[in-house]
């Protein structure tokens, strides 16, 4: 909105300070000057206002002139309205209101005779100024009367007016062309002011097309009338029709204004001639009246000021006399009860004033809120912590040092995406009002985004990425939304990127089931394993590749599922090269307490390192050995890894079918020296239960 | 020249190999002491040890490895390997500069201009850190200041019902935020009444409702999350972006206390020279209702482009809360009584806070998982 300083000068002779300290104090005060541009030397400046919408009283000038009357604490002068004696009538020309309940005060007022022509003087100048159009004197008029103090008016061609005015509901079906030239089917919700025969305007909206002023105009209705603010605003939006009019009077506009606006646009016509005939028609519904113009005045109790707003800079609560003086300049009435509260009417044109708080909002809002001073509350209390606000920073934690960057991505999916990665089938939630149809689901999984993110950098050439993401997926239906936190992985490319001092080496699903393993191994579980199942059983996502992919399960719950994507995903994504992803429940996760660390005493005597090689048939899994040499009990035995796998190759010849593999033990007691004997009996256990699973020793 | 005494390997068992290659380590170890640190000993030990040509070590490889029977061939490699890496380190240590870098059982000659000076110009083996991203990192920020004033960290639902996000902050029925333009909601939720509608959460401020409706007075809880709206995409646009928002109720809890809380809040986030400005705002849960800046962090207050010239910068909204707000929740905590108790609440959008911070011009960035953009945080 368009504000000139000068205009609102005009209402404040006393107003000393520049246009520029104006614009700041005004904003300080919530009436928000964004941008003062200046005019030249005699015009002043233009403000470019922001104003809340809860604030339609400061949306024109006289409105604004009167905030700075009550900040300067100066005076502001009355509209000029008076008006050349009326023609007497025959009769006061007819207004009805038919519905009472979306139409809360309608004037009427006949002007005969009027000449329409271009307008001049102040109007054209201030519209100039303000870059707005001249139409002609008696449009020009209502326009400048909205600018002036905010009231919309409307005009009609008394001549295409058929007998009396009504305020009505429309008939259903009902058809008005307004003055944008459209055509439009009303409906019986649709507030119309309308004569004997047809609608003549959609009421508080937009006038109609047949009713506007032409340059033959010789007679004038004027309408100055006071809308229910959600009769305006279902029309507004039902028609798409979003005009100054109706964004005023949806927001509530003066109820007192209707005659004062009459009269302004009456003057400003009749100035090129006309008369005015009989006296103004003034239809009020009481109902309306009582929740506007008459509503009961609030109780405000200094003490509560104080309460709520604390003290000032000066080290000072908001005395009495500051109060009375700011709430009087809004244009309240306060009569002080001896020792209680104020009790203080309202100003009709602020609709927003309801309750004690929103007086103390305006006694804060005009003292300046940079005048109250800056305290601390005391605090008493503890300080809670989210249960699994440590768990997530340890996960979160040893992800960045395992060299993963946390990534954010879209909430959404497609449908076809929420089927198929949502964890139970057919459980994800479709959007009302989706963006696009790729977007139309909430993600049933973070698999999806983590595949769009992995895609999106091997486009831009970047192939060696690891990424996570801890977020939210949503499961159930549109009835019940179910919210669980999520971990997912996403790696393709290098695990260790080639450099001047070393070869680089190739990401593969062992990168992330160490990773799986660390995470699991910050928590405390009673037992844990992987494992895998084929394609036809069901059990795998089939997003993951069947045979290089596993669950990971913890004390016999599935925490998750990781691998090599599928194909045809990978495929379908167009990723041209192996991409490892794994999704975990982190429900799951947060039910195992968080792992204490405990240190235990160290060995003061030496470890003896005992390496075996053994060749196994390939149907024999590292999980059998190490469960078959961790069965043994062996308490000495302080390690078992297995450090070398290989099937054949140059300098090694294996039977077909089968693999080598050189494990490590490592022997140490607490308490003594192990004895050649002790570890040599180990030894042969150890044999002899590799040979029971089939395995060979080589050496 | 010393003369190197290599032991013969009996057989292959474990205790032999162990014999093996602990009495050649032991002579290695003799022999590097007897050099004395002098650097052409040194040189000298390093060509009779591991010389391409004659080096003890090739011999090694030769007369023991490429002879051995091939199913001791693995056990005797590890070994030789341990062995190599033992010489390869202590002589890189004994030289006055490392000419050989260890790698685990591979090692790897560096680049290098001679053989007794390395290129230490080269670039080093950087470990490989994650990143964090730009948006946890100033979430965590933020709420980091909050808990060490006295704040609890609170969460909510993503997806939330009419109530909670509208409903019980005091948003008329037909207010504009209400609309499908604005909110993205749940399909088919028509047949439900307007307060139980699901949809996408558009500010974390439910949270504070349901805190309250959990926890009589007094609570301070900061609110940190992700929300939604109906915005299409552009460099200042996103229909995902995150908050962090605070509640804090008590007694005697006043507009001075919100200002006082919230310029603390901002110097420790950006300095203890920045400098706040409350202007009166409108939002329908606080009252009154406040916008804050800062002096511009960009150019000090000056004026500058980054603060359209005018030294200050908009960063939060805050109020106090709305009456109405604490008689929604007074059917469940009838501690809320508003006229025995007070409250301020504030809400910022860490997105803008983290643009402004790290200088980014484009909000999609923040949710593409660029890995050219996110490493800049590393
Ligand atoms: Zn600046």
């Amino acid at each position: 909105m368009k504000i000139l300083s000068n205009w609102l000068r005009a209402y404040l002779p006393a107003l000393k300070v520049s246009d520029r300290q104006l614009a700041d104090d005004l904003t300080l005060r919530g009436i928000a000057v964004e941008g003062v541009f200046d005019l030249g030397s005699s015009n002043g400046s233009l403000f470019e206002m922001d104003i809340t919408t809860n604030r339609v009283d400061a949306m024109n000038h006289y409105g604004i002139a009167r905030e700075a009357a009550a900040i300067y604490d100066i005076p502001l002068l009355p509209l000029e309205a008076s008006l050349p004696a009326a023609r007497p009538a025959k009769r006061p020309f007819p207004v009805r209101i038919d519905a009472q309940d979306l139409c809360g005060r309608f004037t009427a007022r006949v002007l005969r005779n009027v000449k329409i022509a271009p307008s001049s003087g102040e109007i054209v100048e201030r519209f100039q100024l303000l870059e707005q159009k001249l139409i002609g004197n008696a449009v020009d008029a209502t326009n400048f009367v909205t600018m002036a103090m905010g009231h919309p008016t409307h005009a009609f061609d008394l001549d295409k007016v058929e007998g009396a005015i009504l305020v009505r509901r429309a008939k259903a079906g009902e058809r008005l062309r307004l003055l944008d030239g459209t055509e439009r089917t009303l409906v019986a919700d649709d507030l119309v002011v309308s004569d004997e025969q047809k609608a003549l305007a959609l009421a508080g909206v937009m006038g109609g097309w047949d009713t506007m002023i032409t340059p033959a105009t010789k007679n004038i209705l004027v309408e100055a009338a006071w809308f229910d603010p959600g009769s305006v605003r279902r029309s507004s939006r039902r028609h798409g029709l979003h005009t100054d009019a109706s964004h005023r009077f949806e927001r509530g506009a003066d109820f007192a204004a209707p005659p004062i606006a009459s009269a302004l646009v009456s003057r400003l016509i009749l100035a090129a001639g006309g008369e005015i005939e009989g006296e103004l028609v003034d239809v009020v519904v009481p109902e309306f009246a009582a929740r506007t113009i008459a509503r009961p005045p609030i109780s405000l109790a200094v003490g509560e000021v104080t309460r709520i707003l604390g003290k000032t800079v000066e080290d000072q609560p908001i005395d009495a006399a500051t109060m009375e003086r700011y709430l009087t300049a809004l244009g309240c009435g306060i009569q002080p009860t001896s020792g209680g509260p104020y009790t203080v009417t309202l100003p009709s044109w602020r609709l927003d004033l309801e309750r004690e708080i929103d007086l103390i909002e305006e006694v804060a809002r005009l003292h300046g809120y940079n005048r109250f001073s800056n305290t601390l509350p005391n605090f008493a209390g503890s300080v809670v912590e989210l249960p699994w606000a440590a768990k997530e920073k340890m996960l979160r934690g040893k992800l960045l040092a395992a060299g993963y960057a946390e990534a954010i991505s879209s909430t959404f999916c497609s449908a076809t995406e929420a089927v198929t990665f949502a964890p139970q089938p057919n459980s994800y939630v479709p959007l009302g009002n989706p963006l696009s149809e790729e977007v139309g689901c909430l993600r049933s999984s973070l698999v999806p985004g983590m595949l769009t993110m992995l895609a999106h950098n091997l486009n831009r050439e970047v192939d060696d990425l690891k990424l996570f993401e801890m977020g939210t997926i949503f499961t159930g239906n549109t009835d019940r939304v179910q919210e669980r936190p999520s971990l997912v992985l996403g790696a393709t490319g290098a695990a260790i990127a080639p450099h001047a001092h070393a070869e680089g080496r190739a990401y593969t699903f062992f990168d992330m089931k160490g990773v799986a393993e660390e995470l699991l191994a910050g928590f405390v579980t009673k037992s844990s394993y992987f494992d895998t199942f084929p394609a036809a059983s069901g059990l795998m996502p089939q997003w993951l590749y069947s045979g290089r992919a596993a669950r990971l399960v913890a004390d016999g719950e599935t925490i998750g599922f990781f691998g090599q994507l599928a194909p045809q995903e990978a495929r379908q994504r167009k990723l041209r090269q192996a991409v490892f992803v794994g999704e975990f429940d982190l429900e799951r996760l947060y039910r195992h307490a968080l792992r204490e660390p405990a240190a235990r005493e160290l060995s003061r005597f030496p470890a003896v390192v005992r390496d075996f090689s053994f060749t196994f048939p390939d149907a024999v899994q590292w999980r059998q050995i190490s469960s078959a040499l961790l069965g043994l009990a062996i308490a000495e035995m302080s390690s078992m890894q297995s450090m070398e796998i290989f099937r054949g190759g140059e300098t090694v010849s294996l039977p077909p079918g089968h693999y080598s593999i050189l494990v490590r033990t490592v022997f140490q007691a607490q308490d003594r020296t192990l004895r050649d004997e002790e570890v040599q009996g180990w030894w042969e256990r150890i044999i002899e239960a590799v040979r029971s699973l089939g395995g060979v020793l080589r050496s | 020249m010393p003369n190197t005494e290599i032991p013969k390997l009996e057989d292959y068992s474990p205790r032999s190999l162990d014999h093996f290659f602990l009495s050649i380590k032991a002579s290695y170890d003799k022999e590097e002491a007897q050099c004395g640190g002098i650097p052409e000993k040194i040189e000298e030990l390093r060509i009779r040890w591991v010389g391409r040509k004659q080096g003890h070590l090739k011999s090694i490889v030769e007369t023991c490895l490429k002879t051995a029977p091939a199913e001791v061939k693995s056990a005797l490699g590890v070994r030789f390997n341990q062995l190599k890496v033992h010489i390869d380190q202590a002589l890189a240590m004994a030289s006055s500069d490392a000419t050989i870098l260890s790698t685990g059982y591979t090692t790897v000659r560096a680049a290098s201009r001679t053989a007794d000076s390395i290129d230490i110009t080269l670039p080093g083996i950087r470990p490989g850190l994650g990143v964090e991203h730009p948006l946890v990192r100033t979430m965590n920020e933020i709420v980091g200041i909050f808990q060490r004033m006295g704040y609890s960290v609170g969460v909510g639902p993503e997806v939330e019902t009419d109530y909670y996000n509208f409903e019980a902050l005091n948003f008329p029925p037909d207010h504009p935020a209400r609309d499908t333009q604005d909110t993205l909601v749940v399909a088919k939720q028509e047949h439900k009444s307007l307060r139980d509608r699901l949809l996408l959460r558009t500010h974390t401020s439910p949270v504070q409702i349901r805190t309250m409706e959990r926890q009589p007075p007094p609570i301070r809880i900061v609110i940190p999350g992700k929300v939604h709206r109906n915005d299409a995409a552009d460099a200042t646009h996103s229909p995902i972006f995150h908050q962090v928002e605070g509640l804090c109720v008590d007694e005697n809890i006043t507009f001075s206390d919100l200002k006082g809380t919230l310029d603390h809040a901002m110097k420790e986030l950006f300095g203890s020279s920045v400098k706040t400005r409350f202007f009166p705002s409108f939002f329908p849960f606080t009252e009154p209702s406040a916008d804050v800046q800062i002096s511009c962090i960009f150019c000090g207050g000056k004026g500058c482009r980054k603060c359209k010239h005018s030294g200050w910068i908009e960063l939060l909204g805050c109020g106090m809360v709305d009456p109405v707000v604490f008689d929604s929740v007074r059917g469940k905590q009838p501690g809320y009584d508003p006229k025995k108790i007070s409250g301020f609440a504030f809400g910022m959008g860490v997105d803008r806070i983290a643009m402004m911070k790290y200088g980014i011009s484009d909000i999609g960035l923040l949710y593409s998982g660029d890995m050219r953009f996110l490493e800049q945080f590393a």
